[in-house]
């Protein structure tokens, strides 16, 4: 702002030295001749036609140029806001993106862990299902076997009696010479 | 005595290009006039080919329309506020025809218009008469809290703010177009003086010596010749910069 003010005294000291020379000039020219710049002849002429130029001038400006200026620089800015918009959008989507990716492989993960644990669970119930069956069946196997096993053992005591009376009813034949009564031998033996 | 064609004041003459009457007002056409018209035709050529393309991605010459755009924006932005911008095409006008016509000034054997004190009073007044139109039809009595700014003790502003602001309104036109001619005035007559020192030295001393001599006033016309251009732009600058600001009063004429 100095620099304005250095610019507005170069200005009055300017008009000063002017002034002088507006005073040599008159003195050159026996006052004759009015100073240029200030000779009213021709001051309708140069208003005229700066009024007329002037307004030619701001015509054009305000009609033609400045708004396809501002236009274009809006249009500018315009088009830079929407290609931020555009990015910001895009970059919006991406993440979105990134993040369902995610999502997905998260429930893909597990899914595929569930379905591992529902066939673990699956085959351990089958294998626990066939084991037991096959306890039964060891079971209900082995009830018939200790049953065949308690008849014939009891079979065999009972053979045993008989062979005890046929014994016995033989050593009574060999030593005492008689053949005893079956009943006697049997009531004796048992 | 200067030398004839050496005389400083002589790149200001006017003379009729083609004589023209309005009446009785004489409207001729002169060298000023012809400069005018060349001034607006070589802005609306510049602007033409800076804007034919309306590149989204600018070139060099659609980059500085779009910046001498945005600068003045900013310019009534920050001085007159938003509602500034309803002036926006009126102060743009203004500061590029300022500153092609002081810049077209420094072309050799072109004649400046802005040299001329009826020129710059006539920007200087159409500046003026906006603020009071604009203002008195936007705020009617309310425009003259101007002169009555708040926040002051009524006996002070009786006799002191109200004069002094009354004064400091009337000044204006005065100070904004003497600013403006005064520059562009001094500049040239500088110039051509120390352009003309040159010859003369060289007349008078002969090639050799006179040469020797004129390095001085060549490096004064070399340093004063930016100094010139810089000149020609920072007037046209504050021209648009004080229009802004005496437009903020017209909009808003309760503070400032």
């Amino acid at each position: 702002m100095t620099y304005l003010f250095d610019m507005f005294g170069y200005g009055f000291a300017a008009a000063a030295s002017a002034a002088e020379t507006v005073a040599d000039y008159k003195g050159d020219q026996d006052g004759g001749a009015a100073f240029p710049p200030f000779d009213p002849t021709y001051f309708p002429s140069q208003i005229f036609w700066l009024l007329v130029t002037f307004f030619v001038l701001y015509f054009m400006l305000s009609r033609i140029f400045l708004p396809r200026i501002g236009s274009m620089i809006e249009e500018r800015s315009n088009r830079i806001a929407d290609d931020l918009d555009m990015a910001s959008r895009l970059q919006l989507q991406a993440e979105q993106a990134q993040s369902s990716y995610e999502q997905e492989l998260a429930d893909a993960r597990a899914k595929a862990h569930n379905i591992g644990a529902t066939t673990r669970a699956s085959v351990e119930a089958e294998i626990a299902k066939d084991v037991e069956a096959a306890d039964v069946e060891a079971d209900r196997q082995q009830a018939g076997a200790d049953a065949r096993i308690a008849t014939i053992r009891n079979q065999a005591l009972k053979n045993i009696d008989k062979v005890a009376a046929d014994v016995a009813a033989e050593i009574v034949e060999k030593i005492g010479g008689f053949t005893p009564n079956t009943a006697t031998v049997k009531t004796a033996v048992g | 005595m200067i030398a004839a064609g050496l005389d400083p004041i002589a790149q200001f003459e006017l003379h009729k290009i083609q004589e023209l009457k309005l009446g009785p007002i004489d409207i001729s056409f002169t060298n000023s006039s012809l400069m005018m018209v060349f001034t607006v035709a070589l802005i609306g050529l510049w602007l033409l080919l800076s804007t034919r393309k309306a590149a989204l991605v600018p070139g060099r010459a659609q980059s500085i329309a779009e910046m001498s755009y945005e600068f003045i924006a900013d310019m009534i932005r920050s001085t007159a506020g938003k509602d500034g911008l309803r002036f926006f095409p009126f102060v743009f006008s203004l500061f590029i025809f300022i500153l092609f016509a002081n810049l077209l000034g420094m072309i050799p054997f072109f004649f400046t218009t802005t040299s001329h004190i009826i020129v710059t009073f006539t920007f200087a007044m159409m500046v003026i008469g906006l603020v009071v139109v604009y203002g008195v039809w936007k705020n009617g009595f309310g425009f003259l809290k101007l002169f009555w700014p708040a926040g002051v003790p009524a006996v002070l502003k009786i006799l002191l703010v109200t004069p002094l602001e009354i004064i400091s309104f009337l000044s204006r036109p005065i100070s904004l177009s003497v600013r403006l001619w005064a520059n562009m005035f001094a500049g040239h007559i500088l110039l051509k003086l120390f352009a003309g020192f040159m010859i003369m030295m060289v007349s008078a001393f002969g090639v050799f010596k006179g040469g020797l001599a004129a390095l001085i006033p060549f490096s004064l016309t070399l340093a004063l010749t930016p100094l010139e251009f810089l000149v020609a732009f920072v007037q046209a600058y504050v021209f648009a910069l004080l229009t802004c600001v005496y437009l903020s009063d017209a909009l808003h004429p309760g503070h400032h």
